[in-house]
């Protein structure tokens, strides 16, 4: 009787790209004592090699899609579209990191074990169809994201990132978890199709009120995730701490995932009290906007401006989320993948000029870079556009097509809210590139080094992917919309 | 026998959540915030307990213990976390964690002059 438990081979080959990521992430741990200073660049290359064979697996099970381990992992299209968006959030991370560890001389193999264990829990959870696998998902990503935001043990910053992302990311779990085990007493059920069944059957006598209140806790756990607003607080602090290339990281891979899991749980298990939970979210999208995009007009620190500019953009894919349709799911994916590449770009620049130490991180350090280093001036450029939301990027079309699913929800005053806040967040993008490409040289620009193979290679493939996406977004675009229908 | 009602359990499952989360925002000491944390997750166990002991289901049992390993595997980087914190500190007072608003605020003069000229359209 219990042969049903054992997965079948073609279950195991749909969990392929977490396979490959464990088994390399863990024989890094096992060869790191082994192996001396001189091999520090090998893990790098054998992460980036890992990632692409995660990523071509990932594409690869998909022209088998279906349920694995009793239907808790559901690998369709939409599951295909965030592995990807995540493994290729992890290729992009490491390729600035070679240069930024040589730079702060740290450990090159935990670095790297982290960096993919922490990849591995974010395809976890964007298959995950279950909550209680969600959950093991979450924590896999976000307790190796935790040490990766304090990896450089001596410095205080990064200290303090850690234990700040630490406090407020287990805080934010717990609430998740509350809500989790709600759902479980009420359903009796954490398998997301089960649930919506029990909510939509009405078999529930009095428990509709204990519904909202674990879908209001699950909102308040996530929420935290993703840094909307009123949750947003510990988001400037953590990645103005943490390393510059972890930095980018965190702004990109787990929230992408965490956007996942709050599109696949509120649009599949919550669908049918849509109604209660829309104004929630419609209050948060707008707070994130509005917060993010005007506390960024004062920073001078450029990691915490674009901690800032990361909230308000989360405001703009919570709006793709209060749509409530298809056609925002749809929207919502394509922001993610449009927004990993332009605002890991823009950290790489970051961390590229930083220097030892990351003592350039102030506004005015850009002075003078379009004299200095054109090209990489240049690729900013690309970035800065593209997160304003300028034509030919890929930030325009992710906008265009949020707006747009806003509108045909009938949510104008969000549509109208987002899109003055868009004019706002234009100054202080703009800024940077007047410090660039107007003012004299400063300090930081006159002991710029020379671009290395990884960080050209961090930034071009960005700005490639940046330009795609502006302009031929109608391949991605199909695909996110045939992947968008949980429920038919 | 009288068998102790569902209601019972869940009510005291969420007044040591409402506890924890009370804990964590109004203690100063980052061991306390923990464990208020940790006070948190275990009163989710509860819940699961009592509901899997309801429904005479063994998987909310089961999900305790996934909570458990992850409480666990928490505790060990946090407060690895925690001691770097106090080394390069010497302090477990949460209102001394504010090195980067303190960076930030002595640059915010000179900022709002240095971009005073540029004009919002």
């Amino acid at each position: 009787m219990y042969a049903s438990l054992v997965p079948t081979s073609a279950e195991m080959i749909r969990f392929l790209p977490e396979l490959i990521l464990t088994v390399v992430a863990t024989l890094f741990m096992v060869l790191d004592p082994l192996l001396g200073r001189q091999s520090r660049h090998v893990y790098g290359h054998f992460s980036i090699l890992a990632l692409l064979g995660a990523m071509a697996a990932a594409v690869y099970v998909y022209r088998d899609p279906g349920a694995a381990f009793s239907g808790m992992l559901m690998v369709d299209g939409f599951a295909t579209f965030f592995r990807v968006v995540v493994i290729g959030v992890g290729i992009l991370t490491v390729l600035p990191s070679y240069r930024y560890l040589d730079r702060e001389d740290a450990e090159t193999g935990e670095y790297h074990a982290l960096l993919l264990f922490s990849i591995v829990g974010q395809c976890v959870m964007v298959t995950a169809n279950e909550l209680i696998m969600i959950f093991i998902g979450l924590e896999i990503s976000s307790i190796a994201s935790y040490v990766l935001a304090g990896y450089l043990r001596d410095d205080r910053r990064a200290n303090e990132a850690a234990l700040k992302y630490f406090l407020l990311g287990s805080f934010a779990t717990a609430f998740f978890l509350y809500g989790v085990a709600l759902i479980y007493g009420m359903t009796g059920s954490t398998n997301l199709a089960t649930v919506r069944r029990a909510i939509l059957g009405g078999s529930l006598g009095s428990a509709p009120i204990f519904i909202g209140v674990a879908a209001a806790l699950m909102f308040v756990g996530l929420g935290f995730k993703v840094s909307g607003a009123p949750f947003q607080i510990w988001a400037p602090d953590v990645y103005q701490g943490a390393p510059t290339p972890v930095a980018a990281f965190l702004s990109a891979g787990p929230k992408a995932a965490a956007f996942a899991i709050f599109l696949r749980i509120f649009l599949t298990a919550f669908q049918p009290i849509g109604p209660g939970w829309e104004p929630l979210v419609w209050v948060s999208a707008l707070a994130s906007m509005t917060l993010g995009n005007f506390a960024a007009l004062t920073q001078s620190n450029i990691k915490r401006l674009l901690a800032y500019s990361s909230i308000a953009h989360a405001g703009y894919v919570l709006v793709a989320l209060a749509a409530r349709s298809n056609v925002g799911t749809a929207a919502a994916m394509f922001y993610m993948a449009a927004y990993a590449f332009m605002n890991i770009g823009a950290f790489a620049v970051v961390s590229h000029l930083s220097g030892k130490g990351e003592r350039y991180l102030k506004v005015e350090d850009f002075a003078g870079l379009g004299a200095k280093q054109p090209g990489t001036a240049a690729l900013l450029s690309i970035f800065l556009l593209s997160l304003i939301g300028v034509p030919l990027t890929g930030g325009f079309f992710g906008k265009f097509y949020i707006f747009k699913a806003a509108l045909d929800s009938h949510l104008v005053w969000l549509t109208v809210l987002g899109l003055l806040n868009s004019a706002v967040a234009a100054y202080y993008y703009l800024r940077i590139l007047v410090m660039m490409y107007m003012r004299e040289p400063g300090e930081a620009a006159s002991r710029i080094q020379p671009l290395t193979p990884g960080l050209r290679a961090a930034l071009v493939l960005p700005a490639l992917g940046t330009l795609v996406l502006g302009i031929f977004p109608g391949w991605v675009l199909d695909f996110a919309g045939r992947s968008s229908v949980f429920v038919r | 026998m009288n068998a102790v009602p569902l209601s019972w359990y869940l009510t005291l499952s969420g007044v040591l959540f409402t506890l924890g989360a009370a804990g964590f925002l109004f203690r100063r000491n980052i061991i306390t915030v923990f464990m208020s944390i940790e006070l948190m997750l275990n009163a989710v166990n509860l819940s699961f307990i009592s509901f899997s002991y309801a429904f005479r289901r063994v998987d909310g049992q089961i999900f305790t213990f996934f909570v458990m390993v992850v409480a666990a595997a928490e505790a060990a980087v946090g407060l690895a976390i925690i001691l770097t914190v106090f080394k390069n500190r010497n302090t477990l007072n949460i209102d001394d964690l504010n090195s980067m608003k303190d960076e930030y605020q002595p640059a915010q003069p000179e900022e709002a002059s240095e971009t005073a000229p540029v004009s919002v359209p």
